[in-house]
């Protein structure tokens, strides 16, 4: 179809768009960080509640992605390389998480961990604390991040089949030396992303963790939460300052995603 | 001889055991209590005016945003697709920003843009537009997060498309438009729909990137998702999780058809279409 009349005006409109929706809110967010200088930006993400909130979500992080990624090359391994009846279906079940508001991924725990909750009270007894403390802000990132290692491995290890572990196991490898040598290297970048990608969303995870957090300064804080705060007490360079930190994640992680589609695309 | 693999019991089992710890026991336990909660608690809180209020914000924002995106998303596709030009690979990654920029950074990024005094914000006041705090700024939000679903949706069908149907359509003599009603479009309507079904299912449940734009003003500007919140801080969990409840029963519909346009798509192509989106 000859389309090259049309092909200026439609770049056009399209950059347009992005530039409104996309460009914009990410040039707002360095220069709001800036607004008041270099000095309370660093001084915005080194104070010791900005430095709770850093360290409370990189715990989050270390604790949910290699749960996940164990999580996501088990699914993988199940679901693709074996052929049984609900397969199908369970590949669907893996995302329920993206169907489910992230409010009703923390008030699931809340109803179940929570002080009027079903096991609330044996918790009191035994104290131990899940909501408005870490192991529930933890819970809930991992309710909402679950699918993201699982559904890039899928489609991958569909399309690969497993004539290459086949082979190796007739040749006399044992099933866990398959996997490392086989299996992983044909799969590396694609895990890759989905480690970053789960990464970047348990950082950004907002919804999930405010119902269970309690919003706790210096102690339940996340920094979306803190974010949160600081925006809500009008302190606007401080809170993009924060802003931008997760932004730069968030922009590492869409380059990451560009370097490894074109690693797939030469094979 | 093909040989079995091995390692299925561990992997499956294990599978199996985090999902259910994670997901399963946890939704399950959120129907549940609803059901505890007795029917007179479930009927309340279902016919709340606000909560009537709610949803008829979220669908008609979700479905204005669904359409905006189904049809700039088509334009995007199209663009990468079919074009070259500077700028492109740019323009292919910005498309995943909403995916991977937290929703909260998002939400004080809009607000910030269209707030009375904001860069956008200031240029439609004096045209007696407010768009912050009104239903038209939860309208832009759910715009932003629901952005990369059709394009990213739309491509792969675009790409595996060969395109001597529309060069025949061409030499036939039929315009542009013609070509684009009548070849193109019927194909690619599936995805386009798939992708807006995505995409408004996202943005019913979208929190985050809504809160900071909203106002949350009870009755006019207050989103589903907020109301539940509202709930959990009155310690209302009768009430919280009878709306959960509606919303859960909503959004596995969507999924539902989401997978069904998606299984349409793949019979209609002949072929498995990934879809790379979120």
């Amino acid at each position: 179809m000859n389309t090259k009349t049309y092909k200026p005006l439609l770049i056009f409109i399209a950059f347009l768009f992005l530039t409104l929706f996309l460009l914009l809110p990410l040039l707002i967010i360095f220069i709001g960080a800036f607004s008041q200088g270099f000095e309370v930006f660093w001084y915005s993400i080194t104070e010791p509640a900005a430095r709770h909130a850093i360290f409370l979500t990189l715990l989050v992080v270390v604790v949910t992605v290699p749960l996940h990624t164990l999580f996501g090359l088990s699914a993988a391994w199940a679901l693709t390389k074996y052929r049984f009846r609900g397969r199908q279906l369970l590949i669907t079940l893996i995302e329920i998480p993206f169907a489910v508001s992230p409010v009703i991924a923390g008030l699931v725990f809340i109803i179940l961990y929570g002080v009027n909750g079903f096991l609330g009270e044996w918790l009191h007894a035994n104290n131990l604390q899940i909501i408005f403390a870490v192991p529930g802000i933890i819970l809930a990132t991992m309710f909402v991040t679950l699918p993201f290692i699982a559904r890039e491995l899928i489609p991958l290890m569909e399309a690969q089949g497993s004539d290459a572990e086949e082979a190796s196991l007739t040749l006399g490898a044992g099933g866990f030396r398959t996997f490392y040598h086989v299996t992983l290297p044909a799969i590396k970048w694609g895990l890759l992303y989905g480690v970053i990608l789960c990464s970047a969303r348990a950082i950004g995870e907002f919804g999930a963790v405010s119902v269970v957090s309690g919003r706790i300064r210096g102690a339940t804080n996340t920094m979306p939460l803190h974010v949160e705060i600081l925006y809500n007490e009008y302190q606007f360079a401080a809170a993009f300052s924060v802003a931008l930190l997760m932004s730069l994640f968030a922009i590492f992680t869409i380059v990451i995603k560009q370097v490894v589609e074109r690693k797939q695309q030469l094979g | 001889m093909k040989r079995t693999l091995p390692g299925f019991p561990l992997s499956f089992g294990f599978m199996m055991f985090y999902m259910s710890f994670i997901v399963f026991i946890p939704l399950i336990a959120l129907v549940w209590y609803t059901m505890g909660s007795g029917w007179e608690a479930f009927w309340n809180a279902i016919t709340d005016p606000r909560l009537f209020a709610a949803l008829r914000l979220s669908f008609s924002a979700s479905f204005i945003a669904a359409i905006i995106n189904g049809v700039f998303g088509l334009l995007i596709a199209w663009v990468l697709v079919r074009y070259d030009f500077f700028g492109k690979r740019i323009m292919d990654g910005m498309i995943d920003l909403p995916f991977a920029l937290p929703t909260a950074v998002a939400g004080i990024a809009l607000t910030s843009l269209y707030a009375e005094n904001g860069w956008i914000g200031s240029l439609l006041a004096p045209l007696g537009i407010q768009v912050a705090f009104t239903p038209i700024g939860v309208t832009i939000a759910l715009t932003f997060i629901g952005l990369p679903f059709v394009v990213r949706m739309v491509e792969p069908v675009l790409r595996s498309l060969d395109q001597e149907t529309e060069e025949a359509a061409g030499l036939l003599g039929a315009s542009p438009f013609t070509i684009f009603n009548t070849v193109l479009l019927p194909l690619l309507t599936p995805a386009i729909l798939a992708g807006m079904t995505l995409a408004f299912a996202r943005a019913l449940g979208e929190y985050g990137s809504v809160v900071f734009i909203a106002g949350n003003i009870p009755m006019q500007t207050e989103i589903v998702p907020l109301l539940i919140m509202n709930k959990l801080e009155q310690f209302d969990y009768a009430g919280a999780t009878a709306i959960a409840t509606v919303m859960l029963a909503l959004s596995f519909l969507l999924l539902l058809g989401a997978n069904i346009l998606q299984w349409w798509l793949s019979r209609k192509l002949g072929q498995k279409v990934v879809d790379s989106s979120r």
